[in-house]
């Protein structure tokens, strides 16, 4: 996948510029920044949900633009999980999930074999596959979160681009979701699927293939964790509030060490 | 477990079904003249009951039906639980269609009386519904559509105001249409309408499962490759469709399109392929009881079937609110 964007959304959203990202197939990666950085544009942007004119950049999936292709084809091939919906009153589990097949079925089609057959799957990779039956208004925001991750993958598309995807997900959660990136995007037939994620969690974002950092709307960088301009970006970013350190082979983030200030702004001495 | 969740779901079919065939029977044997035992009648009885009766109880489920079907449409595409079929002004402009038509004196004409006025009801409800689009600029937001639809409501309303001013012989005869009454619902018109509910029903249904995608918001809606704006102006035209036969034919009948998706989702119906289908049958049910009783209720003397409901539907709708006002939500 490759973004090129020169200058793009005003308005409403985050003005991006200078945006300049690319991965192969299998890649996960990770896009962090302080709030107001422009991700969540960015990640619309990829999803063909903001316009784009050609003259101003251009977004590529698979040799194709993102924005020009069907809407229909370009579901099928694009999945988009927001930070928030609406609640969805009254439905079942199953149902919810089902929508996530919508690419996948024509006008007023009933759900095939297959799309049965991919929700239990996505179900039972997230861990709500118990609760299929249950409304999903009786469920806690964590387990809402797990339902609306299934009907992501249920779409079964080979790029998945996830706002805050672990937002409500307790520890062990988030550790099965990173087991599901790395299983979605290790190759099969030599092709794997390319995930896309915001991440406010620093230490997640960490593991990721590689990190984009972005600030104001620009990606400052992008690269693997391990190098130190990743790492030198994330300090730019971040305004040097925070510190990374090697743990047990990975990067660990930690905030910097900050004079206690009580909510007067009255400093208290430490 | 599977028997009994089938079971679960078939029940309240049963029961709306069930609800609107015994309306059906009991307003064809009942009526301001009294009760006809279908079983015994003279020539006489058979013919009020196959010519008079039967037409206007199956014609007040057909409306009833229409109207159901309309306000679940109504509440899909705004994702309003508070939406009906009237919103975009339709009852408006039908009511003035049909004040215009009167003050044009189109009633003076035994033979235009009958098409005049259903006619100008259609052409009424569907100007306000065009213009209440034009007025939003399309249907891409729709907040806007809403807030249009109630400006075109005020200024036709406005302009009925005006016209009865003018023309105050006309104020007998508006009184009737805007209570809603299913008298003059014919054999022929009874069926008219329910091919018109059946060309409503199958363009809504092929288009439901945008409605249950919209319920994740717009933006994950597109995301999963539905033509949001599209359907959502194919909606409303079947919205307006359906809602301006209804009214041409039976006047302004309120409170059937709002209280009927709610019975359906209090049914467990949440996705728009069943909601609108048992939101049909709910609201044909509910209009064809309301007339059971506005005729039957003080017989010989029939009330407008619209007050009927009006009450009814204002009730349930109390009950609603204080139910749900103790758990501080309103969507079902």
């Amino acid at each position: 996948m490759v973004v090129s964007i020169a200058a793009g959304q005003g308005a409403a959203h985050a003005r991006l510029e200078n945006v300049q990202i690319s991965m192969p197939s299998g890649h996960w990666l990770a896009v962090v920044g302080p709030n107001g950085a422009g991700k969540s544009t960015l990640l619309r942007t990829m999803a063909g949900l903001l316009p784009l004119e050609a003259t101003k950049g251009h977004v590529q999936w698979d040799g194709a633009s993102v924005h020009g292709m069907g809407a229909r084809e370009r579901a099928q091939r694009i999945a988009w999980l927001s930070t928030e919906e609406p609640e969805a009153e009254g439905w079942r589990v199953e149902d919810l999930v089902m929508l996530g097949r919508l690419p996948h079925q024509s006008l007023g089609a009933r759900p095939s074999a297959e799309d049965r057959l991919a929700v239990r799957r996505a179900m039972q990779t997230t861990g709500c596959a118990a609760w299929a039956q249950r409304r999903v208004d009786a469920l806690s925001s964590g387990e809402r979160q797990r339902v609306r991750l299934a009907r992501l993958l249920a779409t079964e598309a080979p790029l998945m681009l996830m706002d805050e995807p672990v937002s409500h997900l307790d520890a062990p959660h988030q550790a099965d979701w990173l087991t599901w990136v790395r299983a979605l995007t290790r190759p099969v037939q030599g092709r794997g699927a390319v995930v896309v994620s915001v991440l406010h969690d620093l230490n997640l974002a960490l593991r990721a293939d590689s990190v984009a950092v972005m600030a104001a709307g620009h990606v400052l960088h992008q690269g693997s964790p391990q190098e130190a301009a990743t790492r030198e970006a994330l300090q730019r970013a971040f305004e040097h509030r925070i510190v990374l350190t090697m743990v047990q082979g990975h990067w660990r983030c930690w905030l910097a060490d900050v004079d206690l200030v009580d909510v007067r702004g009255v400093k208290r001495v430490t | 477990m599977g028997m009994t969740m089938r079971r679960r779901a078939t029940l309240p079919w049963v029961l709306v079904l069930g609800a609107g065939v015994a309306a059906l029977l009991a307003g064809t044997a009942l009526g301001s003249t009294g009760w006809v035992n279908p079983w015994r009648m003279n020539d006489a009885e058979a013919q009020l009951l196959t010519s008079i009766r039967w037409p206007r109880s199956f014609g007040a489920w057909v409306v009833g039906a229409l109207l159901g079907l309309a306000g679940s449409l109504a509440q899909g595409v705004f994702r309003n639980p508070l939406a009906d079929p009237f919103l975009l002004g339709s009852a408006s402009g039908a009511a003035t269609g049909v004040a215009v038509a009167l003050a044009l004196g189109v009633s003076a004409h035994e033979g235009l009386a009958w098409f005049g006025l259903a006619g100008a009801a259609f052409v009424g409800a569907w100007a306000a519904v065009a213009m209440t689009v034009l007025l939003a600029g399309g249907v891409s937001r729709p907040m806007t559509v809403l807030v249009a639809g109630i400006a075109v409501g005020v200024v036709l309303g406005a302009l009925r105001e005006a016209l009865t001013f003018w023309v105050p012989e006309t104020l007998r005869a508006m009184q009737g249409f805007l209570l809603g009454s299913t008298s003059l619902i014919t054999q022929s018109t009874a069926w008219w309408m329910a091919g018109t509910w059946v060309l409503c029903a199958g363009v809504a249904w092929s288009l439901a499962r945008t409605l249950d995608a919209a319920v994740l918001g717009e933006d994950t809606a597109v995301s999963l490759g539905v033509p949001l704006v599209a359907h959502r102006m194919g909606l409303i035209a079947v919205m307006a469709l359906a809602t301006g036969v209804a009214v041409s034919q039976a006047g302004l009948i309120a409170f059937v399109g709002l209280a009927a998706p709610h019975v359906a989702r209090r049914a467990g119906q949440v996705q728009h392929a069943g909601q609108m289908l048992f939101s049909a049958a709910a609201g044909g049910a509910l209009l064809a009881w309301a007339d059971v009783v506005a005729r039957g209720a003080m017989p010989p003397i029939e009330w407008p079937v619209g007050l009927v409901t009006a009450l009814v539907g204002g009730a349930y709708l109390m009950l609603v609110l204080r139910r749900r006002g103790r758990e501080g939500a309103l969507a079902s």
